[in-house]
């Protein structure tokens, strides 16, 4: 498999709005924490370990 | 005595002139009161005066107010105003556009394209200055008077005061020669964001002010960028912390820049800063004239409900949106188009006053739709939060070189009807887009096209199948319009895969009902809901 970087999310703007709504009301150091939390979640459902860093190198 | 004016009036359409309530001893009753002569107010009159209804409008003005509202008017719109008969006028003055293109500093990050497809007698959007849009309505306005529509004006008539019972409500105006009262069986507030009916009965308008200002400069000057919505965050020009241009016709281009929340308006409205931040975005050989400038701040917010017994409320008097979606006047033409059937039919007593409770969920359902798009675009355009602005500019930077960031892009979601689910069974296996509550499509039907054949009362549409001419539905005649073997568009969009089909279509073209064949019962049954006459 490879990291898909053509749209893929089936709603953008409900997901988007989803997520700035998590941090709603959150300090800078909370909300860091909730996207390293978030951010582990989503490499678990991920899995595969060269995916990930394929990921990695995207953010980077 | 006087009135002033709050805004200056470009196009005098109603000059104040003596009715002859002023001086009638006990107050006049009028079938129908619409206060307020904006788009909004303006499509109402016209579209129940050719309904047949008589409708005195108010407006504390004398005509269409100077000005840069609306610029962009959207293909439900121009269907709607094409079915008032002033549709024609407004695309042929109009600047046509379907595509936009959004930048981030000097790189194009995301396109879009409105309408892909061909086939439809209106575009997807025209930009036209909305001081041209109301005064293409009040000329229609005059036309259906010449032709014995009975909708009345009457410019400087202030409304001062209200009350309100069942039956209706009792006006207090205010002209230059002084008060004067009438009675109103029916009530329609137009009188705009902020409504002072809606004050004067105590309602409220909750929502949301998005901390930041937005200079908007209609600028005339002759250049040939192409007649797309174009859209930069973080300009390289660095004019505002966005910026939009797009074009107008008579040579005007809409320009908007964001400035940011703690401003000095008074600094930022002098030409010379103004002219800095266009010169630097169009460069300083480019000539052109400033023609409007103003600031505004923007809001997101609604009411509770849009009908108060007799008293209803359309367009910005009920909902406000920040403009980044098109999403005001293009939803306030919505409202029209929902009300005006409704209350013409509750006007002959064909149907009960509970079909006005109908109006208030799908408009308020509507409305929500419509919020939640424009406050997701200006979330992202003005982000509330240290994080929400990491987020967005996360967005933006990816999107550069990734396909899959760019539909995270956010400049605005543009207006499209409301499909209101819900209407009841779906007895067809048909395309979703015309399914029940959604706007009945329109396609290429011999010369024309088919929204103009749908007509102005409840249609059924037989497609490959026959239905009868006309059918009595609760002392309603539905009229039958049969398109024996519909062409290839038609089908796409209303058969699919289904060799025939009967539609139910509204009054405001949206699909009531469908089935694969024809049967009278379930005709009546469902206009028997769409009637309030079910039992709910
Ligand atoms: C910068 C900007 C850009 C926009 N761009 C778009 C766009 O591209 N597309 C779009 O669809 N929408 C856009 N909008 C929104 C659009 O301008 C409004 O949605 C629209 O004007 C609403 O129309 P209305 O008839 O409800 O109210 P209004 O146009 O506000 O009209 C209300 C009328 O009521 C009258 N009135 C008020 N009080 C009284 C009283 N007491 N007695 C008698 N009369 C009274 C007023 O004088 C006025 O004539 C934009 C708005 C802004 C600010």
């Amino acid at each position: 498999m490879t990291l898909k970087l053509d749209p893929n999310l089936s709603d953008p703007d409900g997901f988007y709005a989803a997520l700035i709504d998590a941090h709603e009301a959150l300090d800078a150091e909370a909300s860091a924490a909730l996207n390293a939390r978030l951010i582990l979640v989503l490499a678990n459902q991920i899995g595969d370990l060269e995916l990930l860093k394929a990921a990695l190198d995207v953010a980077k | 005595m006087t009135i002033q004016d709050r805004y200056p009036v470009k196009h005098v359409l109603y000059p104040y002139r003596r009715s002859a309530d002023q001086d009638a001893e006990v107050p006049a009753r009028h079938p129908v009161v619409i206060v307020g002569g904006g788009p909004i107010g303006l499509a109402l009159a016209l579209d129940l005066g050719l309904k047949g209804q008589k409708v005195l409008l108010l407006d504390d003005h004398e005509g269409v107010g100077l000005g840069s509202r609306a610029i962009c008017f959207s293909k439900r719109t121009l269907e709607i105003v094409h079915r008032l008969g002033a549709g024609a006028e407004m695309v042929a003055k109009g600047v046509v556009w379907q595509k936009g293109r959004v930048f981030h500093d000097r790189d194009e990050i995301y396109s879009f394209d409105l309408l892909p497809e061909d086939g439809h007698r209106c575009p997807a959007f025209i930009n036209l200055s909305q001081v041209d849009f109301e005064k293409f309505l009040a000329d229609a306005i005059d036309r259906a008077a010449e032709k014995g529509a009975e909708i009345e004006m009457r410019g400087k008539n202030r409304v001062d005061a209200v009350e309100t019972n069942e039956n209706g409500a009792t006006l207090d105006i205010m002209t230059p020669e002084g008060r004067y009262r009438i009675e109103a069986d029916w009530l329609i507030a137009c009188d705009g964001a902020r409504s002072p009916l809606r004050d004067m009965l105590g309602l409220g308008f909750d929502g949301r002010v998005f901390e930041d200002n937005f200079l908007i400069a209609d600028v005339k000057m002759t250049a040939d960028f192409p007649t797309e919505r174009w859209f930069w965050f973080d300009p390289w020009f660095k004019s505002g912390a966005s910026a939009l241009l797009h074009k107008q016709p008579d040579d005007i281009w809409r320009i908007d820049f964001q400035l940011g929340w703690d401003i000095d308006r008074e600094k930022e409205l002098k030409e010379e800063n103004i002219r800095a931040r266009v010169d630097a975005m169009l460069g300083p050989e480019v000539e052109y004239e400033l023609d409007w400038t103003s600031i505004y701040t923007f809001q997101c917010r609604r009411m509770e409900k849009f009908r108060h017994g007799r008293v209803v409320f359309a367009g910005d008097a009920a909902h406000q949106v920040s403009p980044f979606g098109a999403r005001g006047a293009n939803s306030g033409l919505q409202d029209t188009d929902n009300l005006a059937w409704r209350l013409d039919l509750v006007l002959r007593g064909l149907a009960g006053e509970d079909l006005l409770d109908d109006y208030d969920s799908e408009r308020v359902f509507a409305a929500d739709e419509n919020i939640l798009n424009s406050t997701r675009s200006t979330d992202f355009i003005t982000p509330k939060s240290e994080t929400s602005r990491r987020f967005r500019d996360a967005v933006l930077a990816l999107a550069a070189d990734h396909a899959f960031a760019r539909p995270l892009v956010n400049s605005g979601r543009l207006s499209l009807p409301c499909t209101y689910d819900g209407f009841g069974p779906d007895d067809l296996e048909g395309p979703a887009r015309s399914r029940p509550g959604a706007p009945a499509p329109d396609a290429p039907l011999n010369e024309g096209f088919l929204l103009d054949h749908l007509g102005w009362d409840f249609c059924m549409l037989g497609l490959g199948v026959d239905v009868p001419e006309a059918l009595d539905a609760h002392g309603l005649a539905v009229t039958g319009l049969v398109i024996k073997e519909p062409p290839d568009l038609i089908r796409d969009r209303y058969l699919g895969t289904a060799p025939g089909a009967v539609y139910l279509i509204r009054p405001d073209q949206h699909v009531l009902a469908r089935w694969p064949s024809f049967e009278a019962e379930a005709v009546r049954a469902a206009m028997a809901r769409a009637l309030g006459k079910a039992g709910r």
